[in-house]
């Protein structure tokens, strides 16, 4: 087994020679269908024999309850948001990711640092800063980018709830005071930034304005290479 | 930056609290706008560092983290602010204490500081420096009952808290002593009597620091 590499400085006790198992990250937006693509490629892999785990945002039991809060209250700055997110992520990688793939576990990751990432680039932190501070991440073996048009973002959201999220429409940075022309703004600032890590890290982009099923058959002929 | 900072170190019982208090005293008596921050004292943050260290929650990254986030907290809404502001304001602890104690949890130095470097240097940083076993005596004398996570009984040195809480402190000390080789604060003789240090503290102050122009403009 080659040892597993790190963007950067791994954290303590992450011993890399250990690690095995696959991480399977899949990255967009709100809407773009993650969850649904997670749950048909979860159901996929168990079928095939393999013993899978998910992680995600904000679901950490160190956290994951003080981050709701801190977004229902809207009092935390950037740095600090930042902070906190990056804490939520280290717990579960400290203790589900890395554990699982020194198990041989498949991990499944609904997003991963690179939308911590572009959400505090597009609020103004320091590039440099977030590369050091997300160096403790692990290197996934794929990353699926869920690519879908801002349009069909905002259909399926108003699809799934009543109304636009205030944090997916970036309405704390003072787009627009105007909630839909924020959201669309926001999103394509996020995904300007997405852009810009798209080779830095060698995502897969997946054409995500397609049919659930079409997405599902894309995925599994990608995993089967992975695999 | 129209403010000033001043940071106080040193291992626990060095007596830099009061030292700290006494200059926000001194300061504000004598009419200038003044604030006090403590570490690990976020409001917002509070309740997962206490689950966290209840529940034996923390990796010395999480631990690292999330006192991070306690100290961005202040400083983005706090600190930054008031220095905008044109206050003095006064850390009881700042980044040399995380340098220092997440490297004896085994974190990398340079990611550490990388991490804080967001924050502005301190403009007088006091290191309060006393002997191992004088700062030992003093905790372990006044406070018997030592927390897990102050004993640094995460990292497995010892099953007993006070044993625990030497090997620890003797760590941070030489953490410590490292920090002040790379940074050079102002090394205080914490064996000194209180009036001593803090005469020799309002006396470095007044010299590195111009007070005049941080008085109330209008006097209450």
């Amino acid at each position: 087994m080659s040892p597993r590499k790190f963007y950067g400085t791994p954290p303590p006790g992450a011993d890399p020679d250990s690690l095995g198992g696959k991480l399977i990250v899949i990255e967009g937006a709100d809407g773009s269908g993650r969850s649904t693509q997670i749950a048909i490629l979860n159901n996929w892999l168990e079928q095939n024999g393999h013993a899978t785990v998910q992680v995600g945002l904000r679901r950490s039991t160190l956290v994951s309850a003080e981050l709701e809060q801190a977004k229902k209250g809207n009092v935390l700055a950037r740095i600090t948001m930042s902070l906190f997110y990056a804490t939520d992520f280290a717990d579960q990688l400290d203790n589900i990711i890395l554990p699982a793939l020194r198990a041989g576990f498949v991990v499944l990751a609904d997003r991963y640092v690179y939308t911590l990432m572009a959400r505090a680039l597009v609020r103004g932190c320091d590039r440099p800063w977030l590369e050091s501070l997300y160096g403790l991440a692990v290197v996934p073996d794929v990353v699926f980018y869920l690519k879908v048009s801002p349009q069909l973002l905002v259909e399926r959201n108003f699809q799934k709830n009543d109304c636009l999220d205030y944090w997916e429409s970036g309405m704390d940075i003072g787009l627009s005071p105007d909630m839909f022309e924020s959201f669309m703004k926001y999103q394509r600032l996020i995904e300007r930034e997405f852009a810009r890590m798209q080779e830095q890290y060698g995502f897969q982009v997946i054409d995500g304005n397609r049919t659930v099923r079409a997405i599902a058959a894309d995925l599994q002929k990608r995993m089967e290479s992975v695999l | 930056m129209k403010g000033a900072l001043i940071a106080v170190e040193g291992l626990d019982g060095s007596g830099k609290s009061t030292q700290i208090y006494l200059v926000k005293r001194w300061l504000e008596l004598e009419g200038h706008k003044v604030f006090l921050t403590e570490w690990n004292s976020s409001v917002v943050v509070k309740s997962a560092t206490q689950k966290g260290k209840k529940r034996n929650l923390l990796t010395p990254t999480t631990f690292s983290l999330i006192h991070c986030t306690d100290f961005a907290d202040r400083y983005e809404r706090q600190v930054l602010p008031l220095l905008r502001a044109g206050y003095i304001v006064l850390c009881d602890r700042y980044a040399y204490t995380a340098f220092a104690r997440d490297a004896v949890r085994g974190c990398d130095p340079q990611w550490v500081r990388n991490l804080y470097s967001f924050a502005v240097p301190a403009d007088v940083t006091f290191f309060f420096d006393l002997p191992l076993e004088v700062a030992l005596g003093r905790i372990l004398s006044g406070r018997p009952k030592l927390k897990y996570h102050e004993a640094g009984m995460d990292l497995g040195l010892s099953s007993d808290p006070v044993e625990s809480f030497r090997i620890f402190q003797g760590r941070i000390y030489r953490e410590y002593q490292k920090i002040v080789e790379e940074f050079h604060p102002v090394v205080v003789d914490a064996t000194q009597s209180i009036e001593k240090q803090q005469e020799q503290v309002r006396q470095i102050i007044s010299e590195r620091i111009d007070l005049a122009q941080y008085r109330w403009r209008i006097q209450r």
